[in-house]
């Protein structure tokens, strides 16, 4: 099938735009940028074509990548139902993104280097979603991880863009290292890193009910997914990295690279059902994430602040999915949020290029008329995400909270509360943006075609994405649809109606309701605001901690303090063999030649001595 | 003859011809240099083929009596664990000449004389086969970076020198001693002969004996390595050394303490080697945490990068000492990769010195603006160092940690975390060197033609080795099957005769 032609279409773009783009013309880097990507997704659906059911995965292995001994990992790319979901939405949205960027960076400077960085992202994401074993799924991994870098930090000259992308790769880095110790186990404990023979091993093992060596994987591998997905407690570094330009948030912060712990996890689901414990960690973490990210997105001021913790939220619903068992309807929230949170910041987007940069949603307001397009599709993934019933997030949203309830119905009722504030804070942000009067000094101007015909497409994808794509029914043909729990569907969407009108009366109303409520809870908002000081704590209880310790305690301490003193004390107390050391130097070369003549013959009358001397 | 020979002597022959060529014209100097250079890494080319085709056996070897009365031969031979280190240097020293080429103004003609001296030394290092020629080698190696740091570093270069010399002469000391017992019992310094005695058993030690020969060898590599804590001579000498001097240091040298652990420290002394391996690997996993945590808070880009070896060198440590065939494949293979990245960054730091005469992290700020080029190499091989996945790093660092998780789990969780403070302090310094905007006292010019020409190479090399390791690693990694072989059935004839009680107890652990 040729799967390795799916990533080499956007290495290619990346090498052409990274290695030449100074010299190429704007439509040639956007040529060479979009149809890379264009080309990689019709390979993709030409292969799910051409591969029949896909009952069985597909496996193509190129070469052996690491050998040794009788450990090896290859280059293996495979193609089974899962992973052709994750392609689809990867390489079509992805192309979505990429012509809206055309129009998005079109005054931006840096112009090839944003797209080749967008090619690489690619790139890397294609493996990841292709790769066969853990290893290369890792190599992916790690390489979205860089690309994420390198975007979020693509300002580089803004002292908070470079602060923003080191710590998205730092904070990721501390899950690889959860992520890397798993490898570990697996390789010894299955003696390969192939998720074939490792699955079907984990299968056949006995669940465990109490610590074991599946329990350990799996929670090293929650780790890595709390890195890469955002979860507590690793989320900090996502609502940061919005530092990057927007179609990056969209296309890498919410659509794809985000979801790859959610992959992950689904990849592994064998291995997890046998460690139910990791299974119930999962679920607390996801249901805890959704609920603490919601709270914080309530408050927040910048409208892309509160499509990120909205993010971290969404992804806090999909874990929950996975822990709960309801693995497909995970995926189904995965595909139906790529295409609502994608167009929620391609939108957000759209409305900070109209109002030249400005971010601030109390420098908004009443554009509903001046930037039409945008408006209507932003609020057709309004409605999406607040889960009315028809739209996609409505599907995704009540395929997990139905498994939440069967699987502990407390779980059902923070998430389903936690969808009311999803509505209320997402329909605070549209009505802020949209309604009542224009308070900042911008000329709003609508966004070209190049930018609202994504909009748009993502838009009718929003709406009817989650009935045109049954993931359950993809995934798992086979397993018998869930019996519909009416009243649950009731109290969920009720939540969501509740939500936005309350974001109606509060924001559109009433205006001044808002800020009365925020003096009269002024404790309560400012710990909200400012994200209940976890970065504070980190800093102070971690980062600080280590820094300082190693500057007064490793190195002025133990390095200059002890070790060299000693060596110091040492040489001086030779004082004399160095001023021998430096006659030599001044000696130069005939000096150093007597040196070695000497030290020849030193040797050789000790041997002479200690030879005679056992003789 | 052999094309081996010819590998080794070229570069002394070399070193004659400079000196003996007349002062004054420094252009010619160069050219015969780099051409010279260039010429034995092509010839050292020529060795890959028939090494690879039987990796596990000596290739090229030579044994002709240099030093009769002592029964000193001149016994070289290049096998697959000493072949890419060999290639590593040759393939360095004509790229550390290029980026010496303007910035060394005074006294070229030694400085490069001295860079073809330190080849000769290194490589030889690598092929003896006789303890007493690669005792010969080692210190003939330890001169010329003497003076290329004393005589043409920075300011406090005569304490970093003397610093460097003293630390490696105590050391060799050791190991001479050491030697010289061996040889007293065994009547020969030839390693082979050596090695076949101890394998059959017709050479044996005490107990004692055996552990304190270990050590001196032991403690003669550890300070080369450097192990912590006998580390603190390498950031002085790097901070004062020239930029090639730094190079070679880095990438060659260090791989000499390294490789002296492999083929000598495992196969010789099987029994130490084992009983101290819990203790050595702790040091290796403290020297990787250790130095990644001191690297991070350095102000001086020089000893941040020579703190990173530290811990980067704490990863070969440990991965040789966890008696593991991936433990040694990814040590050797980390050797190799820390050969390239590390180089490179040290020749990126000199670039930058040349630009703005300062390594102070302060100084700098906001050079992405002017030197596009120079930061995006700068970034790559970052990325290398600090492990990225399809570059060079990678692949060694997993594989020992790999190795190591099958001994001690608890040391790897502890070594693991090295890559989580690698990209703290690889990317915090990058972010102040580069990133930001740019002061106004920032004059900086982007990459030359022959800077370009000295760093593609290094590029290349950390692709290729990041993305097919079946190039690099199939040779070392049988010649490391075959020594862990022979340290393990060793071990397993002392127990019996020694202890056959405890025979049940060791298979256990």
């Amino acid at each position: 099938m040729q799967l390795w032609l799916i990533p080499i279409f956007p290495l290619i773009g990346f090498l052409i735009n990274a290695l030449l783009g100074r010299r190429l013309t704007k439509p040639v880097i956007n040529a060479v940028a979009c149809g890379s990507v264009a080309l990689s997704f019709l390979w993709v659906l030409k292969s799910i074509m051409g591969a029949g059911s896909l009952e069985e995965p597909t496996i193509e292995r190129y070469f052996t990548w690491i050998a040794s001994g009788n450990f090896t990992v290859g280059a293996d790319f495979m193609l089974d139902r899962l992973n052709s979901v994750m392609l689809c939405i990867v390489t079509g949205v992805g192309l979505l993104i990429h012509i809206y960027a055309v129009g998005y960076m079109s005054h931006e400077g840096g112009y090839y280097r944003f797209f080749s960085y967008m090619n690489l992202f690619m790139f890397f994401m294609l493996i990841l979603v292709l790769g066969a074993n853990f290893l290369i799924l890792f190599v992916g991994w790690e390489g979205v991880g860089l690309c994420s870098y390198l975007l979020v930090g693509f300002y580089f000259q803004e002292k908070f863009a470079g602060d923003a992308g080191k710590k998205a790769f730092i904070v990721n880095r501390v899950g690889d290292f959860g992520f890397s110790l798993a490898m570990f186990l697996i390789a010894n404990k299955f003696g390969t890193l192939d998720f074939g023979t490792v699955f079907s091993k984990a299968k056949d093992m006995p669940v465990e009910h109490s610590a074991g060596i599946l329990t350990g994987i799996c929670l090293l591998l929650i780790l890595g997914a709390t890195g890469k997905s955002a979860q507590i407690p690793l989320y900090t570094w996502l609502p940061d990295a919005m530092a990057g330009p927007t179609p990056v948030s969209a296309l890498i912060h919410a659509a794809t690279m985000v979801t790859a712990g959610v992959y992950m996890i689904t990849r592994s689901q064998l291995m997890f059902n046998n460690a139910p414990i990791a299974l119930e960690t999962i679920a607390i973490i996801g249901l805890a994430t959704a609920f603490f990210a919601a709270t914080i997105g309530l408050c927040q001021t910048d409208i892309k602040k509160v499509f990120a913790y909205s993010t971290v939220s969404q992804l806090g619903y999909m874990f929950l999915g996975l822990g709960v068992g309801a693995y497909s309807a995970g995926v189904w929230h995965l595909m139906t949020h790529a295409f609502f949170k994608a167009l929620l910041f391609l939108g957000a987007g759209s409305v900070i290029h109209a109002l030249s940069g400005e971010q601030e949603l109390s420098q908004m307001g009443g554009l509903r008329t001046k930037i039409p397009y945008t408006f209507w599709t932003l609020m057709c993934a309004g409605v999406a995400i607040a889960g009315i019933p028809g739209t996609s997030g409505y599907f995704s949203k009540e395929a997990i909270l139905g498994a939440a309830y069967a699987h502990e119905p407390w779980m059902f009722w923070v998430g389903a509360f936690t969808a009311g504030m999803t509505a209320f804070y997402v329909f605070r942000a549209l009505f802020l943006c949209f309604f009542g009067e224009y308070r900042g000094h911008q000329h709003p101007h609508e966004s070209p075609l190049v930018m609202t015909g994504p909009l748009m497409v993502l838009a009718v994808l929003s709406l009817v994405g989650g009935f045109l794509f049954n993931i359950p029914h993809i995934l798992e043909p086979n397993a018998p649809a869930e019996p519909e729990n009416m009243m649950l569907t009731v109290i969920a969407v009720t939540f969501g109606v509740v939500g936005i009108a309350l974001a109606y009366y509060m924001y559109v109303l009433k205006p001044n309701v808002a800020v009365q409520m925020a003096n009269t809870f002024s404790g309560l908002y400012r710990l909200i605001y400012n994200k209940y000081f976890v970065d504070e704590a980190y800093d102070s209880v971690i980062v600080h901690p280590i820094e300082e310790g190693s500057r007064v305690m490793l190195w002025k301490g133990i390095d200059v303090g002890i070790i060299d003193r000693v060596v110091n004390d040492v040489g001086s107390t030779s004082r004399g063999f160095g001023k021998i050391l430096r006659w030599a130097q001044a000696g130069n070369i005939r000096g150093y030649a007597a040196w070695v003549a000497f030290g020849g013959v030193l040797v050789l009358i000790a041997l002479g001595l200690v030879g005679g001397g056992s003789k | 003859m052999t094309l081996l020979d010819l590998t080794i002597f070229l570069p002394l022959i070399g070193f004659l011809v400079l000196i003996l060529m007349p002062r004054g014209n420094d252009e010619l100097v160069r050219r015969v240099a780099i051409g010279i250079a260039v010429l034995v890494f092509l010839l050292s080319l020529g060795l890959i083929g028939p090494v690879m085709s039987a990796p596990k056996d000596f290739q090229f070897v030579q044994n002709t009596p240099w030093i009769d009365v002592m029964k000193i031969n001149y016994h070289v031979g290049i096998d697959g664990l000493s072949m890419w280190l060999v290639i590593l240097t040759t393939f360095l020293t004509p790229i550390a000449m290029l980026v010496s080429w303007k910035h060394i103004d005074q006294r070229v003609k030694e400085f490069f004389a001295f860079l073809l001296l330190l080849e000769f030394g290194m490589t030889g290092v690598f092929v003896s086969l006789d303890l007493f020629l690669f005792y010969t080698f080692w210190e003939v190696g330890l001169v010329p970076m003497y003076f290329l740091i004393g005589i043409w570093g920075h300011d406090r270069r005569i304490y970093a020198a003397v610093k460097f010399f003293l630390y490696t002469l105590a050391g060799s000391v050791l190991m001479l001693g050491a030697m010289i017992f061996i040889y007293n019992r065994a009547k020969t310094f030839d390693y082979v002969e050596i090695l076949k005695n101890i394998q059959s058993g017709m050479l044996t030690f005490t107990h004692t004996e055996e552990l304190l020969l270990f050590l001196a060898f032991f403690i003669a590599f550890a300070i080369k390595v450097p192990m912590f804590p006998l580390h603190t001579w390498l950031p002085d000498a790097h901070v004062e050394a020239p930029t090639a001097g730094s190079v070679m240091l880095a990438s060659v040298m260090l791989k000499m303490g390294c490789y002296g652990l492999i083929r000598f420290c495992l196969p010789l002394f099987p029994g130490p080697a084992h009983d101290c391996a819990p203790w050595i690997m702790g040091l290796g996993v403290i020297g990787i945490v250790y130095g990644a945590l001191v690297a991070m808070v350095q102000p001086n880009m020089k000893k941040l990068v020579a703190y990173s070896s530290v811990s980067h060198l704490g990863f070969v440590v440990l991965g040789v000492f966890t008696f593991t065939q991936a433990g040694l494949d990814g040590a050797v293979y980390q050797m190799l990769a820390h050969g390239i990245s590390t180089g490179a960054l040290f020749m990126l730091v000199g670039m930058l010195y040349e630009r703005q005469h300062s390594l102070e992290i302060k100084s700098y700020g906001g050079v992405g603006t002017p030197a596009p080029n120079l930061t995006t190499v700068f970034v790559i091989a970052t990325l290398a160092s600090i492990g990225l996945p399809l570059l060079s790093n990678f692949v060694g660092e997993y594989l020992v940690l790999q190795g190591a998780s099958k001994v001690n789990m608890l040391g790897t969780v502890f070594a693991a975390t090295g890559p989580i403070f690698a990209a703290v302090y690889m990317l915090w310094m990058v972010q102040r060197v580069f990133y930001g905007k740019t002061d106004g006292n920032l004059h900086m010019s982007d990459l030359t033609m022959r800077e370009y020409i000295a760093l593609v190479p290094m590029i290349a090399m950390m692709v290729w080795m990041g993305v097919y390791s079946q190039t690099f690693l199939p040779a070392a990694s049988s010649q490391n099957a075959e020594i862990l072989k022979m340290s393990q059935d060793r071990r397993t004839a002392v127990a019996d005769i020694a202890k056959p009680g405890q025979q049940e107890v060791r298979d256990a652990r």
